[in-house]
C-alpha cells in the first residue's frame, strides 16, 4: 500500500516522480486543490500573467532544454486559453504536458461555471490526452502523459483532472512500468531502408541534405555533421532546423522555402536526390507541391511512419529515430562509397554559383533610417554563439532565421508550423528558466510583442532577465508585405500606429524592465551593447525601424519554387547561369 | 473511388469513437458507415469504417488512425478475404392489398429477407446480408414505396481460410 494522501498530493507527486523541476501557470478554482501541495513543492511554479504565457513558457523551457515543458492552469477559460500554445507544441513536435483542472465529475455535461469540454476541444491538437474522474487514476495518467509527449516524435499531452479527483483521498503508487497497447515504438530503423537509401546516395551525383526540425528533437546534430562530411552534399536547414547543422560550415547552403536563399531552394529544386531528414514537406517549403524538386529521388527518413508519403512519395522511406539512422547510414554510406563515390564537383559548382551570385542580403533604406535587417544581423554578431533567439512570427522572424549565423542546436526557438504571433517573449521567459545561465533574446515585432508582452511583469518579478529586440515597424509587416506585393499597397488594417503609441521604452518600465529606445543606424551597437550589459532584469530594446523593408527572396505562395524572386519583380538571372 | 472497409480495434474507453470520427473530419476523409461494438475481450472494441478512399489516402487514413493512442491494430478487410454483413430494418408500404402482399412476399424469399411487422398497409422487413444483396434488395423493395429504412454499418472478420 503506498502513502495516502490527497489527489491533489498524488498530482504534485506524479509530476515530481516524472522529472519535472519547473511549471508554468495560473491558480483557480477547478485546479485549486492541486495549488495547495505546490506550495511545498520542490518543483518551481512560476506564476504568469495570462495562460497562454504558460503554455509558450513550456515550449519554449522544452525547445531549450530537450526535456518535456509543463504548463497548468485552471478549467474553463484557463484551460481555452491554453489551446494556441498546445495546437502551437503539437505542430512544432515539442514534447509538452499540460495539467488543466476540470469542475467536478458529478457537474460534467451540466454547463457548470468555468466548465469547458477540454479533453473534447484539444483532441484535435494534441498528441494525447486524459480526462481523470479518480484520484487513483492520477499517477498513471501523468507517468504515461509525459512517456507518449517526450517519446516517438514527440507532442503536445494534455492531462485534465476532475476537481473531486484532487479532494478523493487515495493511496499514492507511481506506476512500475507503462502498459499502453497501441503506442509503438517506431525508433528502431529498418536495416533494408538503411542499405537501400545508403545504395542510392551511393548513386547520387546532386544530393542534398534536406534537414528538418527532428533532427534537433533527436539530438542528431553530431550525427548530422557526420553525414553530411561524408557524403559532401549541400545541407539546407528549414525553420524548425536552424542551428541543426552550423551555417557557418561550408556545405551550408542556407533556408529552403518560401523566404529560404536562392541557393537552398535551387538545390532542392535541381536535385536528383533529397536526403530528407526528420522534415515533413510542408508547404512553405515545397512550394506549389507538383512543381518541387521534379528530378529528385527520395529518402525520407522519419519516426512518424503517417509523415511518409503524405505529402511528396518517398522512394526509400527509413522509419526510425533520425540520430539511430544517421549513426547507422555512416558505415552503410562508407561501404557503398568504397565501391563507388560519385563525384559531385559539377553539382558543387552550380550550388557554389547560385550561392555567391544570390546571397540573402538587403537594400539599406536611402532615407537614413534604420534597416531593420541590420538590426538583427549585428544583435547576431554582437551576441556569442551559445545565444538562444526566440522569434514571433512574419517579417522579423524571417529575418531572425535569415541574418543571424545558427551555429549550435537550440538556439533558435519559434513558431514555425502554427505560426503562432505572441511566441517570443513567453518562449524566450521559459528558454531562460532553462537556461539561466544563457543570454536569451526574443527577437519581436511590434504587432506580436502588443499580444504576449504582459509575461515580461512575470520575468521582472521571477528574476527571468530576457532581452527583448523590437523590431517596430508600426504594422503588421509581412501582412502589408502581401499587401504591397497582392492587393495594391491597399493596407487594409495593417497600421498599428506603434511608433509612440504604446511607448515601449516606457511600458517596459512600467513593467519592472529596462526600456531602450534605438532610431539611428550609428546607434545599434551601443543600444545592444547597452542592453547585453544589463543582466539583473529584463529589457526592452525598441528599435524604430523602415517600415517599407520587405522579405527576399520570396516564393509567393502557391507558386513553384522555380519561380523564386530575389526581389519585388526581380527573378535570378538564370540564362547566365549554368544549369 | 472504391471503398474500403477496415476493422480497428481500440481500447475500450469514453472517448475513442470521438478520437477516430474526429481524425476522419480533421484530415478531410469521408466516412461512409461506421459501427461500433464489443470484442471478446471486454476492454477493446471493434470499430468497423467502411471509407471511400483511393489507394495512397488509403495508407494515410491507416496510418493517421494508427498514430492515436488508444488504437491498437488496424487491418484492412477485402470483400474477398472476409465476411461482411450489414443488417437493415426497412418498412414498405402494401398499397394494393394481396397482391402487392404476395409480391414483396415472393422478393423476401428470393432473399431469404423476413417480416418482424405486419399490418394492414405496411409489413417491417429485417435483413442482414451481404451489403451487395442488401442494395440488391432495397432496390427490389422500392417500387413498393420504402417508408422507413434504417441500416446499420458494414461489420466485419476476416476468413480463417483465405486461399
Amino acid at each position: 500500500m503506498g502513502e495516502e494522501m490527497t489527489g491533489a498530493q498524488s498530482l504534485i507527486r506524479s509530476l515530481e516522480n516524472a522529472g519535472v523541476d519547473v511549471m508554468f501557470g495560473i491558480p483557480g478554482g477547478a485546479i485549486l486543490p492541486a495549488y495547495d501541495p505546490i506550495y511545498d513543492s520542490k518543483i518551481r511554479h512560476i506564476l504568469v500573467r495570462h495562460e497562454q504565457g504558460a503554455g509558450h513558457a513550456a515550449t519554449g523551457y522544452a525547445q531549450a532544454t530537450g526535456r518535456v515543458g509543463t504548463c497548468i492552469a485552471t478549467s474553463g477559460p484557463g484551460a481555452t486559453n491554453l489551446v494556441t500554445p498546445i495546437a502551437d507544441a503539437q505542430m512544432d513536435s515539442v514534447p509538452m504536458v499540460a495539467i488543466t483542472g476540470q469542475v467536478p465529475s458529478s457537474a460534467i455535461g451540466t454547463d457548470a461555471f468555468q466548465e469547458a469540454d477540454i479533453r473534447g476541444i484539444t483532441m484535435p491538437i494534441t498528441k494525447h490526452n486524459y480526462l481523470v474522474t479518480r484520484a487513483v487514476d492520477i499517477p498513471r495518467a501523468i507517468a504515461e502523459a509525459y512517456h507518449i509527449a517526450a517519446s516517438g516524435r514527440p507532442g503536445a499531452v494534455l492531462v485534465d483532472v476532475a476537481k473531486d479527483a484532487l479532494q478523493e483521498k487515495v493511496n499514492y503508487e507511481w506506476p512500475k512500468n507503462i502498459d499502453l497497447p497501441g503506442y509503438r515504438d517506431h525508433s528502431q530503423p529498418v536495416p533494408q531502408s538503411i542499405r537501400d537509401a545508403a545504395a542510392l546516395i551511393a548513386q547520387s551525383v546532386r544530393p542534398v541534405l534536406y534537414v528538418g526540425g527532428g533532427v534537433i528533437k533527436a539530438n542528431a546534430h553530431k550525427e548530422l555533421r557526420a553525414l553530411a562530411e561524408l557524403v559532401g552534399a549541400p545541407v539546407v536547414t528549414t525553420l524548425m532546423a536552424r542551428g541543426a547543422f552550423p551555417d557557418s560550415h561550408q556545405l551550408h547552403v542556407g533556408m529552403p522555402g518560401m523566404h529560404g536563399s536562392v541557393a537552398a531552394v535551387t538545390s532542392l529544386q535541381k536535385a536528383d536526390l533529397l536526403i530528407t531528414l526528420g522534415a515533413r514537406f510542408d508547404d512553405r517549403v515545397t512550394g506549389k507541391l507538383s512543381t518541387f524538386a521534379p528530378g529528385a529521388k527520395v529518402i525520407h527518413a522519419d519516426i512518424d511512419p503517417a509523415e511518409i508519403g503524405k505529402n511528396r512519395h518517398a522512394d526509400v522511406p527509413v522509419i526510425g529515430d533520425v540520430r539511430l539512422t544517421m549513426a547507422q547510414l555512416l558505415p552503410a554510406v562508407k561501404a557503398e562509397f568504397a565501391k563507388s563515390q560519385p563525384d559531385l564537383t559539377p553539382w558543387w559548382k552550380q550550388v557554389e554559383g547560385w550561392r555567391t551570385t544570390y546571397p540573402v542580403g538587403y537594400d539599406v533604406p536611402s532615407d537614413g533610417s534604420l534597416s531593420p535587417q541590420y538590426v538583427i544581423e549585428r544583435l547576431g554578431k554582437i551576441s556569442d554563439p551559445d545565444t538562444i533567439y526566440t522569434a514571433g512570427v512574419g517579417q522579423h522572424q524571417m529575418w531572425a532565421s535569415q541574418f543571424i549565423s545558427y551555429e549550435k542546436p537550440r538556439t533558435w526557438l519559434n513558431s514555425g508550423g502554427l505560426g503562432t504571433m505572441g511566441y517570443a517573449v513567453p518562449a524566450a521567459m521559459g528558454a531562460k528558466v532553462g537556461a539561466p545561465d544563457t543570454t536569451v533574446w526574443a527577437i519581436d515585432g511590434d504587432g506580436c510583442f502588443q499580444m504576449t508582452n504582459q509575461e515580461l511583469v512575470t520575468c521582472a518579478i521571477n528574476n527571468i532577465p530576457i532581452k527583448v529586440a523590437l523590431i517596430n515597424n508600426e504594422s503588421l509587416g509581412m501582412v502589408r508585405q502581401w499587401q504591397t506585393l497582392f492587393y495594391n499597397q491597399r493596407y487594409s488594417n495593417t497600421d498599428l500606429h506603434s511608433k509612440r503609441v504604446p511607448d515601449f521604452a516606457k511600458l517596459a518600465d512600467a513593467m519592472g524592465c529596462i526600456g531602450l529606445r534605438c532610431e539611428r543606424p550609428e546607434d545599434v551597437d551601443k543600444t545592444i551593447e547597452a542592453a547585453m550589459a544589463i543582466t539583473d532584469q529584463p529589457v526592452v530594446v525598441d528599435f524604430n525601424v523602415f517600415r517599407d523593408a520587405m522579405v527576399w527572396p520570396m516564393v509567393a505562395a502557391g507558386t513553384s519554387n522555380d519561380d523564386i524572386m530575389i526581389a519585388r519583380e526581380l527573378a535570378p538571372d538564370w540564362d547566365s547561369q549554368e544549369l | 473511388m472504391k471503398t474500403h472497409t477496415l476493422s480497428v480495434l481500440v481500447e475500450n474507453q469514453a472517448g475513442v469513437l470521438a478520437r477516430v470520427s474526429s481524425l476522419f473530419s480533421r484530415r478531410g476523409y469521408n466516412i461512409e458507415a461506421l459501427s461500433v461494438g464489443p470484442t471478446q475481450n471486454s476492454e477493446i472494441s471493434r470499430i468497423t469504417i467502411s471509407v471511400n478512399v483511393e489507394g495512397h489516402a488509403l495508407d494515410q487514413v491507416i496510418q493517421q488512425l494508427d498514430k492515436l493512442v488508444n488504437v491498437i491494430d488496424i487491418i484492412e478487410l477485402p470483400a474477398s478475404t472476409s465476411h461482411q454483413v450489414e443488417l437493415i430494418l426497412v418498412r414498405v408500404a402494401v398499397a394494393n392489398g394481396a397482391s402487392d402482399q404476395k409480391k414483396i412476399e415472393s422478393v423476401l424469399e428470393k432473399h431469404g429477407a423476413h417480416v418482424v411487422e405486419s399490418t394492414a398497409t405496411s409489413l417491417t422487413i429485417q435483413q442482414t446480408a451481404k451489403p451487395a444483396e442488401i442494395e440488391a434488395l432495397i432496390s427490389e423493395l422500392t417500387p413498393f414505396g420504402i417508408m422507413e429504412l434504417t441500416q446499420s454499418g458494414v461489420v466485419a472478420m476476416g476468413r480463417t481460410i483465405t486461399s
